[in-house]
């Protein structure tokens, strides 16, 4: 067990090599309850979260989620997270666990007449069913899952339980975020665990959810984005939609665009057994260039993998750049993103039938 | 077997056979350690000193320090490592050994026995 944002979290259940795979290859199961879900609700409830948001929410349909940034006036990130639109005035908001109380705190702070603000990390738990298979193997007694879009979600039953089921995740693969009453998450887990089990299913750790992320080049906030690190400089401007209105940090960003931002995430790969890890310095040419944000040993693609934050507006791919491991230096080269793309690229495609 | 084996507060373990000592680490050390990917170790004909640093073994967690808990000269090391590194969270004990070394000189006196490691170890986890 390790202390994650103040839970006590599995860092593997048997073997990260074979949770990890579990969810390339069938499905793995996360318990992911540690993440914040915050209620927003009221007639000003768009216009208040579109007012501390990065990504448009106008663009969002009832049913429909997405990712988006919460910056701070200067650009700095405060947090990622996901927003649910439940109904036209009613969102759930997920955010990252070590950053719960930052968050309600600020939002707190912004908050106008007639929008609340609730806190349902406690009483509402948030399960992940990822991976290529994770649709075939829900368990009996769920509701059919292929008709709900990528990004989509809709109330439902899983093992005959109420859940909202959401067609999101954190590992690059198809698969689910399943919202469910928290006295009734033990029977869901062990539903999905019994019934998959036979195929390759397994309940899966942090180093499985870290190592499948940082595959798919999703940003894990505190490694590669903090609060001194804008959204262009991390690869989210595509979250940043500054035609929408006024919002935090707007000014700011609308500056760092213009000017290009100066620092870049990119991604390296190593041979096996160099394994990049967070704060290790990176450099070009002899120079100090920047520093890794996330690295581990790729079991599924049979190398060490790495995001890195470097001061230059771009850095081509095919670069060579060193890093620092173990005390020496150590050759990386610099490679596109994502690293795996994961079958949540078909699950983009208007929904299978 | 298991009788014979020796310890170190530092998580390795090790057999005598006459001169030869076979190096590995702690069944309690890989499952902290986690899945191991990676091991650096020294090249035969390489002379150790009780306690020094001889390598470095990597899991997806962290990179942690080898150290040799004898003074020796390093005879061979498991070459099946280098492709099958999860045969130290597999067989700790037995095809996951690391290192063979020639005995310089005496046993060091702080080796701990099965008991005393058992001790050891759960003095730290409590």
């Amino acid at each position: 067990m390790v202390d994650f944002g103040g839970w006590e979290l599995p860092q593997q259940y048997t073997s990260i090599r074979d949770e990890h795979l579990a969810v390339r290859k069938a499905a793995g199961l996360f318990d992911i309850s540690h993440m914040g879900r915050l209620v927003v609700e009221g007639a000003g409830a768009e216009a208040y979260l579109q007012g501390l948001l990065t990504n448009d929410l106008a663009t969002v349909a009832p049913g429909h989620a997405i990712y988006t940034l919460m910056c701070k006036e200067d650009g700095g990130v405060i947090d990622d997270l996901v927003v649910y639109r439940e109904t036209p005035e009613r969102f759930l908001v997920v955010v990252n666990a070590s950053n719960r109380e930052k968050d309600s705190a600020w939002m707190r702070e912004h908050l106008p007449e007639g929008v609340r603000l609730e806190d349902h990390t406690l009483d509402l738990s948030l399960i992940a069913y990822q991976g290529p298979h994770a649709h075939e193997l829900l368990p009996p007694a769920s509701s059919p899952t292929e008709d709900i879009a990528y990004f989509a979600f809709r109330p439902g039953k899983v093992a005959g339980v109420s859940a909202l089921i959401s067609r999101t995740g954190y590992t690059g693969e198809d698969g689910f975020e399943l919202f469910v009453a928290s006295d009734k998450i033990g029977e869901v887990w062990d539903a999905i665990l019994a019934h998959g089990r036979s195929h390759g299913v397994l309940p899966a750790g942090l180093g499985a959810r870290d190592a499948t992320r940082l595959e798919a080049a999703l940003r894990l906030y505190g490694n590669d984005m903090d609060e001194t690190v804008n959204p262009y400089e991390a690869g989210l401007g595509w979250t940043v939609k500054l035609g929408k209105g006024e919002f935090v940090g707007r000014d700011a960003l609308v500056k760092v665009k213009e000017q290009r931002p100066k620092r870049t995430l990119i991604g390296l790969r190593t041979e096996p057994g160099i394994i990049p890890r967070h704060g290790a310095a990176v450099s070009h040419d002899g120079r100090r260039v920047g520093a890794v944000t996330s690295g581990t040993h790729s079991f599924f693609l049979g190398h060490p993998i790495a995001l890195a934050l470097v001061e230059a507006p771009s850095f081509p791919v095919g670069e060579k750049v060193a890093i620092e491991v173990r005390g020496r230096e150590a050759a990386a080269e610099v490679v596109k993103l994502p690293f795996y793309r994961g079958s949540a690229r078909s699950a983009t495609a208007p929904a299978r039938t | 077997m298991s009788k014979e084996r020796r310890y170190t507060k530092s998580h390795e373990w090790l057999t005598v056979d006459g001169k030869t000592v076979t190096v590995g680490i702690t069944d309690f050390a890989q499952s902290q350690l986690g899945d191991v990917v990676f091991l650096e170790l020294p090249n035969p004909g390489r002379k150790l000193a009780v306690r020094e640093s001889f390598g470095v073994v990597e899991s997806v967690k962290a990179a942690s320090d080898l150290y040799a808990p004898v003074a020796g000269k390093v005879v061979a090391v498991n070459e099946k490592l280098a492709a099958k590194p999860e045969l130290v969270n597999q067989d700790p004990y037995g095809d996951g050994w690391l290192l063979k070394l020639e005995l310089t000189g005496d046993l060091p006196a702080d080796l701990l026995d099965e008991a005393g490691y058992k001790a050891a170890t759960e003095a730290a986890a409590g």
